[in-house]
């Protein structure tokens, strides 16, 4: 499978300042830490974690929305740290975005149709009667009749004004699309919609996705491949399916396990997480689960694991998983 | 209060009427408002004992129409005050703008001043630069322009750091906009509302601060008729001629009311729905 | 063992007058609790859930909102006949909630030892010394850790999941018989979200507390109710006992609903997805509510609203479908 995008040791650290007058740094929050991952062609990579694992981080990095501290992002072989002024530009036209809330998403003073051509507007020189064809090709993709470009956002529900983001996204044909939680604020009726949506532009386009989600189900549905994050580190990558039927990072399967059961029959194992999620300004040293994990062992907090390859694609970052199978 | 279609009938009456006395005073006022007529001086309002029809609302020490220096002042004080609320206003806006989307020792330096600026004795100021320039409409608008700014940035430089965190806004940048796009067509058309509302509200201010110019000599030249002067002039005649200096008190309260009236009313229409993001 | 019946609600109907109409937001709902037993409410946004429970406490904001009708009976006595003050003694000491966000739930300005002191000493109304020491045995019946010197701390310091449970804390101090809570973990994380569900279930168990959840979410209702009833557009469509209404959901927006969420174990290559948006509460269609969205509708749906039927053992649904007389 062609490789669209590579980040390798993508790290992103915030530093903690202190001081109004004489600011002063005074440590480092390091939101993404040394992550390794691919998205591949027309492939749907998914990035699964709690609050502070750093997944938001990741995105806004790809999206160019914050710079990168260290490491490298390859987008179709180009290293986008390095990339001219007209290569920046070119970016943004195939990185495209579709995020969480669907009331702050579209400009309250624009109206939608406007709003979708923006990215036209802005990065190509087509006439204006052009623009609009593609504008209302795009609202139809959606779903939503060209009509409905000389209406202002507060006039569509919330699963239609997702819609229209989705429109935007597409305008200008990207490669890639980031989806931040694209269905979390959403009824549940109507994110079945807005997946089936994106599931279909994918196939019909050709699109890669970055899907960050906390909802397991909804992520393991999408996602060609998901990846685990935890305190800034990816913790476990596998195929979807894998990942479901194989989980080994004990973390991976408390979030199986509190992913919450569609039957009452669920074969579950119940593991309950003791304690609270820690915060990325205070890691604990070594393997940042080890406070929460039942299974650990005295190398846990002295030494970091790293990603390794058990075998068809699956990936972990734990000792206790190294080289085996099944805990 | 009573409404039209939601739109409260008393400012807004009030407001026209004082926007199209000040179009129109030429064609409105019987008199010339500085024309003397010292026989008549002091001359009570029509329908009092000893008024007459030919001045309606009466005369001043010097024989001046009072309805004829009434409308002219409106003239005056609309003028003071849409042109200092408008450039004020913008001028406030887009160092906002500025100051809160890009930030950094510009965003600084620009708030950092208004801080300043804003911990100035405004009246004091005010009084020194008129006495300095000289007593005349143009200097006042100067005046109160050059020192009314300032809250406009005030309070527009957090309603910007607060769109600038939206969704958008960010989404904006992946579409590729340049900053100044976004200033233009996302960030400034958000705000719009609370400069309205500003706006709205700083009218009045600006009147009565027009008016307490006038009314210690540092505004309008003595013999214009705006209404802080008037009220100046009608001081010692308070006690037998009260009409000196109810008609342009009255006329400034009435106006700078409608306006806190009119602005509230914007305010509490248009929040809900623009607070929507 | 039969266990008596804590409340029952007969008809209710709340509706809000606005100026653009009259939204029905509840409109004849009836159900029954029994002593010990947890009910979930399920439904989307707008179909009522939220109102039913403000209505229980008679807190329906007000002017535009009022109850026209119905009853509801707490321990033999009908709150609708409460004057405020009957009302505000019941409230916090037998009918408590807990609702969805726990970041504004708790003052800012107030440690967290006078915040859960505080019910107690109103309700209580014991000094403030053996207050205090109550409510250090509720945090630890919250399973927080060293309450002495979590008490003197403020909600700032806490975490999302820590604040929902020092509300769990305030909200049992009083004992009450009655808890509702309102989608408690919608903004948890997924690993917080199941811890504190677990500590919710178990302090149920132990005080025989009757409980009412509101949520969305299957999976919430699966873990921690006996009962359950799903809401469309201010009616009770579906009402049941757990195992039986997951083994045999009937109605058709209850089908719908479940088959449009992705299910970890199950793959599909769709979800199914309902058409439509929910209705607008102001402008209900005569006869069944659902039928806009429903895709078995028949003459009579759109004619007459539907009655209840029995399809089980204590299992009813308002659907002409399952009316015997219609099929």
């Amino acid at each position: 499978m062609e490789v669209l995008l590579e980040a390798k040791e993508l790290t992103k650290y915030f530093p903690v300042v202190k001081g109004i007058i004489f600011p002063k740094v005074i440590g480092v929050l390091k939101a993404v830490d040394a992550v390794n991952f691919t998205i591949g062609k027309n492939e749907t990579l998914g990035l699964v974690g709690e609050s502070g694992c750093g997944k938001t981080t990741t995105a806004k990095v790809i999206l160019m929305l914050e710079d990168i501290t260290r490491g490298t992002i390859l987008f179709d072989g180009q290293d986008i740290r390095q990339l001219s002024r007209t290569d920046l530009k070119n970016y943004r036209r195939v990185v495209q975005a579709v995020f969480q809330n669907p009331y702050g998403s579209l400009s309250p003073r624009m109206r939608v149709g406007d709003i979708v051509a923006e990215p036209l507007v802005v990065n190509s020189t087509l006439s204006r009667n052009e623009v609009k064809e593609r504008v209302t090709h795009v609202l139809e993709v959606v779903g939503l009749g060209a009509e409905k470009g000389d209406l202002y956002p507060h006039e569509f529900s919330g699963g239609q004004r997702q819609r229209i983001a989705v429109a935007r996204a597409l305008v200008l044909n990207p490669k890639l699309i980031v989806l931040d939680e694209p269905v979390s604020a959403l009824d549940v009726s109507i994110r079945a919609q807005i997946i089936n949506l994106l599931i279909d532009i994918q196939k019909q386009f050709g699109i890669s996705y970055l899907l960050i989600a906390h909802d397991l189900a909804v992520v393991k549905h999408m996602s060609h491949r998901i990846g685990v994050m935890y305190l800034g580190k990816l913790v476990e990558v596998a195929e979807s399916e894998e990942l479901h039927k194989n989980p080994m990072h004990p973390y991976t399967r408390a979030l199986h396990s509190a992913a919450l059961p569609s039957h009452l029959d669920d074969r579950r194992e119940e593991i309950i997480l003791p304690g609270e999620v820690p915060s990325p300004l205070y890691p604990p040293s070594g393997c940042g689960f080890h406070p929460r994990c039942s299974g650990a062992k005295t190398i846990c907090p002295e030494q970091t694991p790293v990603l390794v390859d058990v075998g068809g694609g699956h990936h972990v970052a734990c000792h206790l998983a190294k080289g085996s199978i099944k805990q | 209060m009573t409404a039209v279609k939601g739109i409260p009938i008393f400012p807004t009456l009030v407001l026209s009427i004082f926007i199209f006395s000040g179009i129109f005073a030429g064609f409105l006022a019987p008199y010339d408002p500085v024309e003397n007529h010292i026989n008549e001086a002091l001359s009570p309002p029509a329908w009092q004992e000893g008024g007459t029809t030919k001045y309606l609302l009466g005369t001043d020490h010097l024989g001046r129409d009072m309805l004829s220096r009434l409308l002219y002042g409106a003239t005056v004080s609309l003028r003071v005050g849409f042109i200092v609320v408008f450039v004020s206003g913008g001028t406030g806006a887009i160092l906002a703008i500025l100051a809160g989307f890009i930030g950094g020792w510009v965003g600084m330096a620009i708030m950092r001043l208004t801080d300043m600026m804003l911990s100035i004795p405004y009246l004091l100021i005010a009084i020194v630069m008129a006495v300095l320039m000289g007593p005349s409409v143009n200097n006042v608008i100067i005046i109160l322009v050059v020192l009314g700014w300032t809250q406009y940035t005030r309070v527009l430089h957090s309603e910007v750091l607060r769109i600038k965190e939206a969704d958008f806004i960010q989404l904006a940048k992946v579409a590729g906009c340049s900053k100044m796009r976004i200033m233009l067509r996302h960030v400034f058309p958000n705000i719009v509302n609370t400069l309205i509302i500003l706006g709205t509200l700083n009218l009045g201010q600006v009147i009565i601060m027009e008016a307490s110019l006038s009314f210690i000599g540092a505004g309008v030249p003595p013999i214009f008729p705006a209404w802080g002067r008037m009220l100046a002039d009608g001081r010692q005649y308070i006690t037998f001629a009260w009409w000196l200096c109810v008609w342009p008190g009255l006329a400034i309260l009435l106006v700078v009311l409608s306006c806190n009236l009119l602005g509230d009313w914007i305010r509490v229409r248009f929040d809900p729905k623009f607070r929507q993001i | 063992m039969k266990s008596k019946t804590i409340l029952e609600v007969k008809d209710l109907k709340t509706y809000f007058f606005t100026r653009h109409g009259v939204a029905k937001a509840v409109d004849g709902v009836s159900f029954r609790l029994k002593e010990g037993e947890a009910l979930g409410l399920v439904g989307e946004s707008g179909c009522g859930k939220s109102i039913t429970c403000l209505s229980i406490l008679k807190l329906v904001p007000q002017p535009a909102g009022r109850i026209v009708g119905g009853k509801i009976i707490f321990d033999g006595v009908d709150l609708l006949s409460n004057s405020e003050k009957e009302m505000r003694d019941i409230r916090g000491r037998r009918i408590s909630m807990i609702l969805q966000d726990p970041m504004t739930s708790l003052n800012p300005l107030f440690t967290i030892g006078e915040q859960v002191a505080e019910p107690i000493i109103i309700h209580q109304k014991i000094d403030r010394a053996r207050a205090w020491e109550k409510a250090k045995e509720m945090l630890t019946l919250v399973k927080i850790q060293s309450p002495e010197v979590r008490m003197m701390e403020y909600p700032h310091q806490m975490s999302g999941g820590m604040r929902q449970r020092i509300v769990g804390a305030m909200v049992l101090s009083c004992q009450p018989d009655l808890l509702i809570a309102d989608e408690p973990t919608t903004s948890l994380d997924v690993t917080i979200q199941a811890q504190f569900l677990r500590l919710l279930k178990e302090i149920q168990e132990r005080s025989n507390l009757s409980m009412i959840v509101v949520t969305h979410d299957f999976g919430i209702v699966a873990k921690v109710c006996d009962r359950l009833a799903v809401m469309y557009a201010g009616k009770i469509v579906e009402y049941a006992g757990i195992r039986e209404l997951f083994n045999h959901p009937t109605h058709p927006y209850t089908k719908a609903l479940m088959d449009s969420i992705p299910k970890m174990d199950v793959k599909v290559d769709r979800l199914y997805s309902i058409e439509g948006q929910p209705p607008d509460l102001r402008n209900l269609p005569p006869g069944c509510n659902f039928v806009p969205r429903c895709s078995h509708v028949m003459e009579i749906c759109e004619k007459e609203p539907p009655g209840e039927s029995v399809v089980g053992d204590g299992h009813t649904v308002s659907c002409w479908l399952s009316c015997p007389k219609w099929n």
